[in-house]
């Protein structure tokens, strides 16, 4: 029996509620955490902080740098969300950048003379296949083999990352650099018709920002509006229940991936012709290109209550402490890796508040329901990942609690 | 061609292979005794990380490799005690917070190397401790028997956790715990205290293995592991859940990492094409997930799966 939809709906703002309060405590309590140990390495946190703050949002130029900081982590972070929901784990987001950005800088290389009307959708595309590509692989492993995707994804950023060091040192490298004798392991300077245009001049804020946006809106509607949408969350909330079902489970399990895959790939071309260079280099490991955003992304996901939509705001926050961690780097010397680690623990809060919230808000409600003479149904399903009733968005959007007819 | 395999096969390579091994030996054994336990760790190389970073400190500090290797069971061992607390206490996901702990590594162990060395000094390495008698077997007494304290240790471990899991009350415990908690729980064994137990252990196991590769390099860097944490839980799987399973696909991968290193100090390896054999870890790991997905019976049935009574 299905519980009152008014028990439902006060649940759900609950929830809501709820997931603000966890999502601003674990930020908080891990930039306190930050703020203890700049302490312990000599420098002033509060002097720190500022500047952070200030260099992240304090002026149309630092919330630009934010926004397009922002972009890779909620391309990435929404392709999270889609395998997420699908009960599926993608740590290969630092691959999947860099199988996109690879493919479109191939496809500029090779057609550069195509008007930019036509080249910056078709590098964008290039990007998408790519990163598809590269997730796909992981995707399919696991729906067919039943490969960890965990591993495998990690295994292919290692992979992903030396073809790069290859392919820039070799068949991709700038024939200048060659020519010089410097062999520098970047490209040369990409076709200008694929440049991405900044929106706002003497900012860093670029169509890719646009995109990023675009696609997490579109992922919303994708999971909550279509039916295969519907099918990927019905795999992740049960699998052996979809599969009674009648729904391919397989194929929603490697096409969850896939996205996933495919959003980042799209960050790694937009990291390409968004940035300021207009080329493709390394430095021997995929940090300097993807910036850890294939990492990142994850936080600004779990942040995001793992909704598209959430992840949106979330992004933004993350982009600015990245942004604004290098102006706190200049200014009191503590490395923008501080960051990275506090990102760390925020994960390990986020998770550990929501599992204890889960058994609290279950407490409560069970309560609740009892008073009004409701029998408690699936909400009692503890799911295994944090997704469903994950951080900032726990309500009827869960799949744990997709049942059919909550469907348009 | 016959330069790769002259290279290869040589009592050196094989004798670094073995060396190479211990740290994906060391991970990969504390990581069985959790997963037997039913407690995924994805931490494991954030554990390594600052493991390595801490003991390579101490050594540069103290030079004392004992101080180093102990101060790298200790950090192993403080990062178990919060990773006991979030995924026992708490019954947080598994899998995110292990990667939650793998970025806090990450970003730490590079953040207090920056702060606190800056340059890479080099720190003195292992002693080699030749075992009498059995390191004059001509080709085998180098190749086993001409190491470090280190790579004996985690060799003993293994018959050691073989007979712990297998013929020790605690070890029925630990199965257990993995496969039913409920019918453990149900007969009066603790379910928490025993996965505590056995994170502890594999997170010092963990922090113990960044420090033997930290000090086996002499160096220390960003990103030191370059994920063999995440290999040496991939090797779990390929030991079936097995000491003598993970030995052998730690010795693999020191082989092939010693391989590699031969072929580009041979000079066979230069330029752009180093990057294939540095892929090849990670190329071979897959085709390995891939060859063993198959044998998921061997799993331990509650895997990942926090418990709680009356559920």
């Amino acid at each position: 029996m299905p519980v009152g939809p008014r028990a439902r709906s006060r649940r759900a703002t609950l929830g809501r509620l709820g997931g603000i309060v966890v999502g601003g405590s674990a930020v908080l309590l891990a930039l306190l955490i930050g703020a203890a140990m700049i302490i312990g390495l000599g420098a002033n946190p509060l002097e720190g902080y500022k500047e952070l703050l200030v260099g992240a949002f304090g002026g149309t130029e630092e919330l630009a740098e934010s926004a397009a900081k922002a972009m890779p982590l909620l391309l990435v972070g929404t392709g999270i969300c889609v395998a997420f929901r699908a009960k599926v784990i993608n740590i290969g987001g630092e691959g999947q950048i860099i199988a996109g950005g690879l493919l479109s800088t191939v496809t500029a290389l090779a057609v550069p003379g195509l008007p930019s009307i036509v080249l910056i959708p078709l590098v964008l595309s290039m990007g998408l296949v790519g990163g598809a590509v590269w997730g796909g692989i992981p995707g399919a492993l696991k729906a067919y083999l039943g490969v960890n995707e965990i591993l495998s994804t990690i295994m292919l950023n290692l992979v992903a990352v030396q073809l790069f060091n290859y392919l820039l040192r070799a068949p991709l490298m700038d024939p200048k650099q060659i020519e010089l004798g410097t062999r520098i392991p970047q490209t040369r300077r990409l076709s200008e018709n694929a440049d991405l245009p900044v929106l706002i001049s003497g900012t860093r804020l670029h169509l890719g920002v646009v995109v990023a946006l675009l696609a997490a809106a579109v992922a919303w509607f994708f999971l909550w509006r279509t039916t295969t949408g519907y099918r990927i969350r019905a795999v992740g909330a049960s699998a052996p229940a979809a599969r009674y079902a009648g729904m391919p489970v397989k194929r929603m399990t490697m096409m969850a991936l896939t996205i996933s895959g495919a959003l980042c790939g799209l960050a790694g071309a937009a990291l390409v012709f968004g940035s300021e260079t207009h080329r493709l280099q390394t430095e021997g490991f995929a940090t300097g290109f993807t910036g850890s955003a294939g990492f990142n992304g994850i936080v600004a996901a779990l942040f995001g209550g793992l909704h598209p939509l959430f992840t949106i705001p979330s992004s933004f926050l993350f982009g600015g402490l990245l942004v604004g961690a290098n102006a706190m780097q200049r200014a009191i010397q503590i490395p923008v890796a501080l960051v990275i680690g506090l990102n760390g623990l925020i994960v390990v809060f986020v998770v550990s508040s929501n599992s204890m919230r889960e058994r609290f808000s279950r407490t409560m409600s069970i309560a609740g329901e009892a008073a009004e003479h409701e029998v408690a149904t699936a909400d009692a399903v503890v799911p295994s990942v944090p997704g469903p009733s994950g951080a900032l968005t726990s309500g009827d959007d869960s799949p744990s609690r997709a049942d059919p007819e909550s469907e348009p | 061609m016959t330069d790769f395999i002259a290279v290869t096969f040589t009592v050196a390579t094989f004798a670094s292979g073995v060396r190479l091994a211990t740290p994906y030996l060391l991970a990969a054994l504390g990581e069985t005794l959790g997963q037997r336990s039913g407690v995924l760790n994805l931490g494991v190389d954030g554990v390594m990380l600052l493991g390595a970073f801490f003991s390579y400190w101490a050594v540069l500090k103290t030079d004392s490799i004992t101080v180093g290797l102990l101060v790298g069971i200790g950090v192993g061992l403080l990062l178990g005690v919060v990773y006991a607390v979030v995924t026992v206490g708490f019954r947080a996901e598994q899998g995110i917070s292990g990667i939650g702990i793998f970025l806090f590594g990450l970003g730490m162990s590079e953040l207090l190397f920056l702060e606190w060395v800056g340059t890479p000094l080099p720190i003195s390495s292992f002693d080699r401790l030749a075992i009498p008698l059995l390191s004059d077997i001509p080709k085998i007494g180098d190749m086993f028997f001409n190491h470090n304290l280190l790579v004996y240790v985690s060799m003993l471990l293994v018959p050691g956790l073989t007979l712990l899991v297998n013929r020790t009350t605690f070890g029925l415990n630990i199965r257990a715990v993995g496969e039913t908690p409920e019918a453990a729980d149900s007969l009066g064994v603790s379910v928490a205290r025993t996965r505590t137990i056995t994170i502890l252990a594999g997170n010092a196991l963990a922090g113990l293995a960044g420090a033997a590769l930290a000090i086996e390099i002499g160096i220390f860097q960003h990103n030191l592991t370059n994920q063999i944490g995440f290999i040496a839980i991939a090797l779990v799987y390929f030991g079936a859940w097995r000491p003598s399973g993970v030995l052998a696909g730690s010795l693999l991968y020191g082989l092939v990492t010693a391989t590699v290193n031969q072929w580009k100090t041979a000079g066979l390896v230069t330029g752009a094409a180093s990057s294939f054999t540095t892929m090849a870890p990670a190329a071979l790991t897959i085709v390995a997930l891939v060859v063993i997905a198959r044998r998921t019976a061997d799993q331990p049935a509650a895997l990942t799966l926090p418990f709680a009574r009356g559920h």
